[in-house]
């Protein structure tokens, strides 16, 4: 009864707009035919009564981003596709929803009857006529409010609050301190003793350089009276070579460097050390980080009047083109999306600490970034060529060119002309002879005695100039290709609704992101990418997120948590920070500092705070056990290069030259799968700084994968720390450490010949202390025990035991 | 290798038996495994076993991942109008005629299943199966339908789906592995098929042997150490525990370096317990025969169900076993009797025993490849890649036996009723081990990722 009560009212209601819409139906179309009767006595009526509900603009909770209630709605848009295909029943998942034919069932609890669902089916087949406006479908949208998104801390530009700021006594050293106090007076927390000059020493060449200090360097130290002694061994690292190495690690692990695209088809990339040896020496130059960023971003673009952009630049947006992609993928237009959407990524969380990508299938759930953001910075990226190489076949179906830099010296460039046009010349020449080698072979048995004389020459010759040319090619003077990114064709993109290709929405112009309106942009020129003026937006010192996101992961490293724990993530989801105030002092002091890194760790590491013991206290640990207040050093875990390194340089084997190219390059263009076993001679250990060590995705280094190296497929801010047992089983028995332990052995051994003294060296070498008494009747202790040993292997053991301890792996 | 005198007081040493590996609980992979360093820094055991959100009807998984797509026209998929419209070229697929199977169907088991002559012995336990007709995927190309069977994406690096179990159940046995994949392929996505993504790295998978290399020599990494003896060995494992716990002293309060020494006690009783554990000839004879081992034909995929088996046993969560390969776009009748003389031996001794131990009910196996094949050949004697439709099957695990759920059309083209497409199995798979797939999240650049994505409908229908 109720039912067809219902049934009823909305029919009437539907007459009423029936009345409406054919009034302004006639102005359109001239011939209200048949076919929109059908559709009002026996379409319209079910829609607005069965489907309205979920699938309309008056939907309180709109499903499937379907809308029923207008004629493009029904015909354009939805998660499924298009609701109808005029005509074609069979292929309109309106209809096999409705007959509950298949995954989706509408409605969902029960099915309508034959005669509806007939209806439903003719209707289609008569070409679906409409009458109803075809309003443009809309987006799910409206919901996100910018004006009040503006007003999140992260987005809220820094500001110089001396609030929360102490100046008391004598214990403060720096500015830092003075936030740090007043937190920790405010939670009546004491700080901790000052570190020892030994725990100072390992702290900071860890922390700069990554490597251990040797005896005589931390002796040099503790020796130093001057008031200034450890600011001049700051200096001196911060000046040191390592230095670059080790911090730009760090990046690489955002950047998610690898030599190799991983994913289904995993290509290496032979050039990608390019970039790698960049960041380092980006760190090493001390390169302001706001020029850092706009040389990842846009270094193609920077050369202006007449002057190209340098090598250095070009190879910087490697960044861009480092990505893990979907080679196998034979649709061009899907595989660029996924490019996209994966340098969206990149920059968005690299530079930002937000992920814009999240909003490319809807706008984001958390933080205010609707998806014509996305889409506005994905016009960007498609007005981009992205140049990454990888060779076509294996399944590779999107390999693309290289970007060609300039050769360092103009007789190299020479000596590349030159070695490409013999090499064209004596192509050309094999070619031609291979051809008329092959008409005179046709002749067969007519050919007389001149033409097989001829052809025992050429088969001669033929061999001659092969051998000839790959003589000529095994001393090709390299050609200098990076991975990298130029403009290409520019285009603004579309919105496609849920993500989809075939849900294709409005056009959106290329921008930024309009939650951070008031940071100063330029113009997006018709004749531009807009990934210079993208640039420029990230870099400019009024962008809040840039240079709070930098500091923190500046002050993650060197205190082992950041001020916002969630290095990646300066979003609604993520974590607040800590020390507001002090966050963002710190970010606009590096803006004021030209965006100097190096300034930054100074200052911090200078600060008393830095200096602080790991010693535990029991009753600030009550108040404050994770430390978030900082009363205390975090007791640091060195991350798996840094391990490998500390290894090498205590067993002596460290090779402290600079990495040439990598073992990649060497391999040229494979497929990683299939050249494992070439791979596994190449990688055999080189003794270099594992930042040199190849790094593929799916095949990394084995020591780097069970200590936790950075995923290279991820951008990785903050690394995980597992403590596993097939950890402990390498340090007990893999050849490595078995070798670096001998190594150390005889570094010990040969140091002097009384024992004591040997152990007391073997623990400086380690942990950059000296042994008690205590533990040096311990080592000894040890060493008889495992005297059925030889000598050698005796000191071996032992070593091999201090490099597996749990102090060896952490720094106070 | 049999425990013989000398070697047993080897192993009452390390208080180590078999039984007490296989048993062991309170120390080892979860208890050490601390996720995150200062903050949040809590003694919580990301591996040792958690409530599931519900009741759960399996335990564990045994997937026998078959790679390279096995042909279901030919296996489980019976479609007689192949045979009635042999030849014939169908209006979308120009060039190509529908070729029937080449193969008999019969009916099997009380349930009367069709399943081919190919599989003689694995009928056997007809009705045990649940056979999944409706199956699809997105891509007919094997790299991303791999990974997409694996980790629910091909566009994206994403978690196993072991990882996720791992994740969300823990495991059951802390001094083995909680997720195992056996001689898992190099290519084809490779280790991001059992990798954890952005999941910490306790969940990911370890990987034993080589794709298409005989499992008997496979072993995991690091397990011994030539230039030491025993006894050095336990004498330096004693001492760096010793330096261990005065630096525990120390620092008054640290998870992490308790963690290291629980590590290196399992470490060291893995050595000896792992070896132990992958020798197989403690098992008897006839149990070797019946997986058939011994057999050149079905040695190394029936070694494969026997490890199975054996970390099932244990408590393992999530074990992974492959074959390969199973892409026939030529030799189809050589090259698929080949693939399932190898397989179906020991596929039906796997099902056997873990019924005779009473552990069906509890293991969910599941067998299937990428893709399946295409009813329609270009070449004689070949079948190509088909995603749109396919089969798998279940045993066990709370699923129904005896049933063929989902179909595809009359040729065998397209899954057309009940369809299944991998994130449905992964959403059933999940809800039989007692997960809420849709709550199983994990926090990662700022939103909550889960294996489903947003997809994924559990099939009730095949859950007895």
């Amino acid at each position: 009864m109720k039912k067809r009560t219902i049934i009823k009212l909305a029919f009437s209601i539907s007459v009423l707009f029936l009345q409406t819409n054919i009034i302004g139906q006639v102005a359109t179309e001239s011939h209200p035919d048949k076919g929109i009767e059908f559709f009002e006595r026996n379409i319209r009526p079910v829609l607005v009564n069965n489907c309205y509900k979920c699938h309309s603009a008056e939907a309180r909770n709109l499903k499937g981003n379907l809308f029923l209630d207008s004629k493009l709605g029904i015909l354009n848009v939805g998660d499924s596709g298009p609701a109808i295909v005029p005509g074609k029943p069979e292929q309109s998942i309106l209809l096999s929803a409705l007959l509950h034919k298949g995954m989706l069932k509408m409605p969902p609890k029960d099915k309508l009857s034959d005669r509806v669902t007939s209806n439903f089916s003719k209707w289609i087949l008569m070409g679906a006529p409409d009458p109803r406006k075809p309003d443009k479908p809309k987006l799910v949208n409206n919901k996100i409010d910018l004006k009040e998104g503006r007003k999140f801390w992260s987005f809220i530009p820094p500001a110089n609050n001396k609030a929360s700021f102490i100046s008391e006594g004598n214990w403060t050293r720096s500015e830092i301190d003075k936030y740090i106090l007043a937190k920790l007076k405010s939670k009546n927390l004491s700080p901790a003793r000052d570190a020892t000059k030994r725990e100072l020493i390992r702290r900071i060449y860890f922390d700069l350089i990554g490597l251990p200090p040797s005896p005589d360097q931390i002796n040099e130290f503790i020796e130093d009276d001057s008031i200034n002694a450890f600011e001049k061994v700051v200096d001196k690292l911060l000046r040191s070579r390592h230095f670059g190495e080790h911090w730009g690690r760090h990046w690489l692990d955002v950047a998610r460097y690898s030599e190799s695209n991983g994913m289904e088809r995993n290509f290496t990339y032979p050039h990608a050390w390019r970039y790698r040896d960049y960041v380092i020496r980006s760190f090493n130059q001390d390169k302001s980080f706001k020029k850092f960023i706009r040389e990842q971003v846009a270094g193609d673009l920077l050369g202006r009047n007449k002057r190209k952009s340098t090598n250095d630049e070009l190879i910087a947006t490697g960044f861009l083109a480092l990505g893990p992609k979907p080679l196998n993928q034979n649709n061009k237009m899907l595989f660029n999306l996924d490019l996209i959407d994966e340098q969206i990524d990149a920059t968005t969380r690299a530079f930002l600490g937000i992920t814009v990508s999240c909003a490319r299938c809807h706008d984001h759930k958390f933080d205010p970034i609707p998806t014509e953001d996305y889409y506005a910075m994905a016009g960007i990226f498609r007005s981009t060529e992205t140049r990454y190489g990888t060779v076509n076949g294996q399944g590779n179906r999107q390999p693309s060119k290289l970007l060609t830099i300039s050769s360092n010296n103009a007789d190299q460039s020479k000596r590349i002309r030159d070695y490409e046009k013999k090499l064209d010349q004596e192509n050309a020449k094999l070619l031609l002879m291979q051809e008329e080698n092959r008409e005179l072979r046709a002749l067969k048995k007519q050919a007389d005695s001149n033409q097989k004389a001829r052809m025992r020459r050429l088969n001669r010759d033929i061999k001659d100039l092969k051998a000839n040319i790959s003589n000529i090619e095994a001393q090709a003077p390299t050609s200098e290709f990076t991975m990298g990114v130029k403009d290409g064709r520019i285009a603004d993109a579309r919105v496609l609704i849920r993500g989809e290709l075939r849900n294709q929405g409005p056009m959106v112009k290329r921008g930024f992101l309009q939650v951070l309106n008031h940071v100063k942009s330029y113009p997006i020129g018709r004749a531009s990418s807009g990934r210079l003026q993208l640039a420029s937006w990230i870099s400019q010192p009024d962008n809040p997120l840039t240079s709070r996101v930098m500091v923190n992961r500046i002050w993650h490293h060197l205190f082992g948590t950041g001020i916002v724990k969630t290095v990646d993530n300066f979003g609604a989801t993520g974590d607040r920070p800590s020390h507001p105030d002090l966050l963002d002092h710190l970010a606009l002091e590096f803006i004021q500092d030209n965006w100097s890194i190096k300034s930054l760790i100074r200052k911090i590491v200078l600060s008393r705070t830095y200096r602080l013991s790991s010693e535990f206290n029991e009753a600030n640990a009550k108040t404050d056990p994770n430390n978030r207040l900082l009363w205390r050093m975090n007791h640091k875990r060195l991350n798996a290069e840094t391990f490998r390194d500390a290894i090498l340089a205590t067993s002596g084997r460290l090779n402290r030259q600079q990495g040439k190219g990598s073992v990649i390059s060497q391999l040229g263009d494979v497929n990683v799968s299939r050249a494992i076993r070439q791979l596994r001679q190449k990688q055999r250990d080189t003794g270099q700084r594992s930042v040199y060590l190849p790094i593929l995705r799916n095949s990394m280094p084995e020591m780097m994968r069970i200590f936790d190296a950075a995923e290279p497929s991820l951008i990785v801010g903050k690394r995980n720390q597992t403590t596993v047992p097939t950890q402990a089983l390498y340090l007990m028995n893999s050849p490595f450490i078995s070798n670096q332990a001998a190594s150390m052995g005889k570094l010990v051994m040969g140091k002097t010949n009384n024992n004591d003294d040997r152990i007391q060296f073997a623990y400086e070498l380690a942990f950059s202390r000296l042994a008690t008494n205590n533990e040096i009747n311990k080592a000894n202790e040890f060493l008889n025990k495992v005297s059925n040993n030889s000598p050698n292997q005796q000191w071996s053991i032992f070593c091999q035991a201090l490099l597996a301890s749990a102090e060896f792996r952490y720094v106070d | 290798m049999k425990i013989t005198q000398n070697n047993q007081s080897k192993y009452e040493k390390t208080y180590l038996s078999r039984r007490e590996i296989l048993k062991g609980l309170s120390t080892g992979f979860g208890y050490m495994a601390f996720a995150g360093m200062h903050a949040n820094a809590t003694n919580s055991a990301p591996l040792t076993p958690k409530q599931p959100h519900f009741t759960p009807k399996a335990k564990r998984v045994i997937f026998c991942c078959m790679r390279g797509g096995p042909s279901h026209v030919d296996t489980f998929d019976y479609k007689p109008a192949l045979v009635k419209d042999e030849g014939k070229e169908l209006k979308k697929f120009k060039n190509r005629e529908l070729m029937p199977s080449p193969w008999t169907f019969k009916t099997h088991g009380q349930s009367g299943l069709q399943i081919s002559s190919l599989f003689p012995k694995l009928a056997q336990h007809a009705d045990e199966l649940c056979i999944l007709n409706g199956m699809h995927s997105s891509v007919p190309a094997h790299p991303q339908s791999f990974l997409e069977l694996h980790t629910g994406s091909f566009q994206f690096v994403r978690p196993s789906m072991g990882s996720w179990v791992l994740y969300g159940l823990g495991t059951e046995n802390q001094n083995l592995p909680g997720f195992v994949s056996l001689c898992p392929p190099n290519n084809v996505g490779g280790a991001q098929n059992y990798g954890s993504a952005f999941l910490p790295a306790f969940y990911q998978g370890t990987k034993i042997g080589e794709f298409n290399q005989n499992i008997r020599a496979a072993s995991l990494r690091n397990l011994d150490n030539k230039n030491i003896s025993f006894k050095s060995q336990r004498q330096q494992i004693d001492y760096v525990q010793s330096l261990n716990r005065e630096l525990l002293q120390r620092k008054k309060q640290s998870s992490q370096i308790e963690g290291i020494i629980e590590s290196y006690e399992l470490a060291f009783r893995m050595q000896s317990a792992v070896p132990e554990f992958m020798d197989i000839s403690s098992e008897n004879k006839t149990t070797l025969k019946e997986y058939g081992i011994g057999n050149r034909t079905t040695e190394n995929f029936g070694r494969q169900c026997l490890m199975a088996r054996r970390f099932a046993e244990a408590g393992v969560r999530f074990i992974e076993i492959t074959h390969g390969n199973w892409d026939q776009h030529r030799n189809l009748n050589s090259a698929l009797t080949r693939n399932c003389a190898a397989t179906d031996q020991p596929l039906y001794a796997l099902l056997k025993d873990l019924k005779n131990r009473g552990l069906l009910e509890e293991t969910l196996v599941v067998w299937g490849g990428e893709f399946g094949r295409t009813p329609h050949i270009k070449q004689s004697d070949g079948r190509d890649h088909n995603s749109t439709g396919f089969s798998f099957w279940l045993a066990g695990g709370g699923v129904k036996g005896g049933i063929t759920y989902g179909s595809t059309d009359e040729h065998g083209i397209a899954a057309i009723e009940d369809r299944m497409h991998f994130h449905d199995l992964h959403a059933t798979i999940l809800h039989l081990l007692g997960i809420n797939h849709e709550k199983l999240t994990y926090k990662y650049a700022g939103r909550d990722f889960r294996l489903t994505d947003v997809h994924g409908q559990i099939a009730h229908n095949i859950i007895a």
